[in-house]
C-alpha cells in the first residue's frame, strides 16, 4: 500500500509540467520544491533536535550571495556550486558554535542576531554585495549539456535534488544519528550520561541542517537568477519556521506540505491583495494559539474529536 | 564642533532611547521568560500613534504620554487574550509575538503610508545650549536627561516600593512568590504594560531625531536583543550598560564603518556570549 503511494506520488511529481498546464504553475512548482528543501533543513534543527532557529535565512542567503559572487567573478557552475556549499558549511559551523553557547531562548535569540548580521553586510556592505539592488547572474548551469533554462526542465533538475534531499532526510531520521538528535531534544541530561556528546550530535545536526539550507539557497538562486537583502531577512527566516511549524514539525512530510501551503497562499495572497505580510503573521498566530502541532496533525486532532463529540450524543439518540 | 564631540552626544541620545526600549524587554523577558519580538513594533506603533495625536492639535509631551498608554494598553490586550494562553510554551510565544509584529507593521504600513514621518521638536527644546564652551543639540540632552531620570525611577521602583520588590520575587522564584500570596498573574500584565509604555514613548520621543517609517521595528529590536543579550536579561543595570555600549558602537560604527556599521555592533554580543553567556550582569541560571 505504502509502495503504490509513494509511486503514485513519484509519478505526479514527475509529470508535473506535463499535466500542469502553464508554466506559471510549472516555476511555482519549482518554487515549492526548493522552499520544501529549506524547510527540511530547518525541521532537521527545529523539529528533531528542538532547537528552534530564526537565523536560517542568512545561511540560504549566505549560499545564494556567495554563488552569485562567484559566478560574476567568472567561475563556471561547479566552482559555484561547490564553493557556495563550501562556504554555507563554514558558516553554519561558526552559527553552530555561537548558537550552541544556548539552547531555548537563548538559542532563538542569539540566531535572530546572527541573521541580523548577515542581512546587515547584504544591505550595506554595498562594494561587495551591491546593497539593496542585489546582485544578478546570467544563466543557469547546464548539467551533462541539458540545458535548465527552461522552468519544465529547471523543474525537474530540482526534483531531483529535492528528491535527493527526501531521501538523505528518510535515512536521517531512521539512522542512529537521528535518534541521538531526537535523545538530545528529549533527554539531553540522560544522553550525557549516557556518553553522548551532547554538543557534538548538535554541532553536526547543524551542519547538516546547514548544508541542505545552502543547497535550497543555491536553487533559489539559480530559479530567480538574482538575490538580493530580502532573500536574507528576517521575514524569511520566520517564513521557513512557519513551513516547519504549519506542517508539522518534527515530521517528513509536514515541511513539505508547509512550503507548498505557504508558497500557494504566498502567491495567491500577493495576485489579490497586497497585504503578504499581514496574512502570514495572522497565520503564524491562529496556527500557534489553536493547532500548535500543525495543520496535518492538528486538523486531523480536531477532526477526530469532533467526531468523538458526536458518536455518543448519536448512541443517546438511538 | 568636533566630529567625535558629536558622534559622543549622537551615541548617548542613541543609548538613552535603547535604555528605555530595552528595560521593557529586558524586565518582560526576566520575569515573564517571553522573548517579545513585538518590542520594537511598539517603539514604532508609539511614534506613529503619537504623529496622530500632533496632527489633531495634542502637543508632543501629552502625545508621548497618551501614545504610551495606547500602545500600554494594546499590550496588555496582547498579554491577556494570547500571550496568557501559552504560558510556558516559549517557542510559540515567540512565533506568536513575530507574527503579531508582521501585522502590526502591515498595519502601521497601511494608515500611515510608507513615507518617513518626521515629529517635530518640541519648540522649547529646539537650538543649541551651551555647555562648558561648546554648544550641544538641546533635544539630544533633554533624552539623555529623560533616559537618567527613568533609570533612577524604575531603580527606585524595582528597589525601593513593594511592587518592586513583588516583581523581583517573581523573577527569583515565581512558584515560591504564588505561595506567599503575591499574584504572579496580575504582575505579568502590570509588567508587560510597564514595557510596552516605556517602548512607545521611546519610539515618540525618539521621532524628532529618527523619524518613523516602515522598518523601524525591524531596526530597534535587533538593538535591543543585543542590549539584553549584552548586559544580561532582568538585569535594570545590565540594560544601561548595554544600551550605551550599543549607542556608541552604533555610532561611531556607522561614522569609521559605514559599510560594516552592523557587524561592528554585533562583535561584542559574540564575545560576550562566547565567554559569559549569560550576560555582563546577567545571573547564572541551571
Amino acid at each position: 500500500m505504502r509502495r503504490v503511494a509513494l509511486a503514485a506520488a513519484l509519478v505526479i511529481l514527475a509529470t508535473v509540467p506535463l499535466w500542469v498546464g502553464s508554466t506559471y504553475y510549472v516555476n511555482i512548482a519549482s518554487q515549492i520544491l526548493f522552499y520544501a528543501i529549506f524547510a527540511l533543513g530547518v525541521n532537521v534543527l527545529a523539529g528533531y533536535a528542538g532547537l528552534v532557529s530564526l537565523g536560517h535565512a542568512g545561511l540560504f542567503g549566505i549560499a545564494a550571495y556567495a554563488g552569485a559572487k562567484i559566478m560574476t567573478d567568472g567561475h563556471g557552475n561547479l566552482a559555484v556550486i561547490a564553493g557556495s556549499l563550501v562556504l554555507t558549511l563554514a558558516a553554519s559551523a561558526v552559527f553552530a558554535v555561537l548558537a550552541l553557547r544556548g539552547t531555548g531562548l537563548a538559542f532563538v535569540m542569539i540566531t535572530v542576531a546572527l541573521g541580523q548580521i548577515v542581512w546587515g553586510v547584504a544591505y550595506r556592505w554595498i562594494s561587495i554585495t551591491n546593497g539593496d539592488n542585489g546582485i544578478a547572474i546570467r544563466g543557469r548551469p547546464a548539467p551533462l549539456g541539458l540545458s535548465l533554462a527552461s522552468p519544465s526542465s529547471f523543474y525537474w533538475a530540482t526534483l531531483v535534488v529535492f528528491l535527493v534531499a527526501l531521501a538523505t532526510m528518510t535515512v536521517f531520521v531512521a539512522s542512529p544519528f537521528g535518534a541521538s538528535v531526537r535523545g538530545t531534544r528529549d533527554q539531553p541530561r540522560r544522553m550525557n550520561a549516557l556518553g553522548y556528546h551532547v554538543w557534538m550530535i548538535r554541532f553536526l545536526a547543524f551542519l547538516f541542517s546547514g548544508f541542505w539550507s545552502g543547497v535550497a539557497g543555491l536553487l533559489y538562486l539559480y530559479y530567480n537568477q538574482f538575490v538580493s537583502p530580502q532573500a536574507v531577512a528576517l521575514t524569511a527566516s520566520a517564513e521557513a519556521l512557519l513551513m516547519v511549524i504549519a506542517g508539522g514539525t518534527a515530521t517528513l512530510l509536514g515541511p513539505i506540505a508547509g512550503a507548498a501551503l505557504v508558497v500557494v497562499v504566498k502567491n495567491v495572497a500577493s495576485a489579490y491583495i497586497e497585504r503578504w505580510n499581514f496574512v502570514l503573521g495572522a497565520i503564524f498566530v491562529v496556527i500557534v494559539v489553536f493547532m500548535p502541532e500543525g495543520l496535518v496533525p492538528g486538523a486531523a486532532r480536531r477532526w477526530r474529536r469532533a467526531m468523538a463529540a458526536l458518536r455518543p450524543r448519536a448512541t443517546a439518540a438511538g | 564642533m568636533n566630529l567625535w564631540v558629536v558622534l559622543a552626544v549622537n551615541s548617548i541620545t542613541l543609548g538613552g532611547l535603547l535604555f528605555l526600549l530595552s528595560a521593557g524587554f529586558s524586565l518582560i523577558f526576566g520575569l515573564m521568560k517571553i522573548p517579545n519580538l513585538t518590542h520594537g513594533s511598539f517603539f514604532m506603533l508609539g511614534a506613529y500613534l503619537a504623529t496622530t495625536l500632533i496632527a489633531h492639535g495634542f502637543d508632543f509631551w501629552t502625545a508621548a504620554i497618551v501614545g504610551g498608554l495606547l500602545v500600554a494598553a494594546f499590550g496588555g490586550i496582547v498579554e491577556r487574550l494570547i500571550l496568557r494562553r501559552l504560558i510556558g510554551a516559549e517557542l510559540a510565544q515567540v512565533l506568536v509575538t513575530l507574527g503579531l509584529s508582521f501585522m502590526i507593521a502591515d498595519v502601521c504600513l497601511m494608515v500611515w503610508t510608507g513615507d518617513p514621518i518626521r515629529i517635530a521638536t518640541p519648540s522649547a527644546l529646539r537650538g543649541v545650549t551651551t555647555v562648558a564652551g561648546l554648544g550641544f543639540p538641546t533635544y539630544r540632552l533633554a533624552i539623555s536627561l529623560i533616559a537618567v531620570v527613568f533609570a533612577v525611577a524604575l531603580w527606585a521602583l524595582l528597589d525601593r516600593t513593594r511592587l518592586g520588590a513583588m516583581i523581583r520575587a517573581g523573577v527569583d522564584d515565581p512558584a515560591m512568590a504564588r505561595v506567599v500570596g503575591i499574584r504572579v498573574s496580575r504582575l505579568f500584565t502590570v509588567v508587560f504594560c510597564l514595557g510596552a509604555w516605556l517602548a512607545g514613548f521611546a519610539g515618540v520621543i525618539g521621532g524628532p531625531i529618527l523619524s518613523v517609517y516602515p522598518g523601524l521595528d525591524q531596526e530597534m529590536l535587533p538593538l535591543a536583543l543585543v542590549v539584553v543579550i549584552l548586559g544580561g536579561s532582568g538585569s535594570l543595570l545590565g540594560s544601561l550598560v548595554g544600551s550605551f555600549v550599543v549607542g556608541f558602537l552604533y555610532n561611531f560604527g556607522q561614522a569609521m564603518l559605514p559599510e560594516l556599521a552592523y557587524v561592528v555592533l554585533f562583535l561584542p554580543m559574540l564575545v560576550v556570549l562566547v565567554v559569559r553567556p549569560q550576560g555582563l550582569f546577567g545571573r547564572q541560571t541551571a
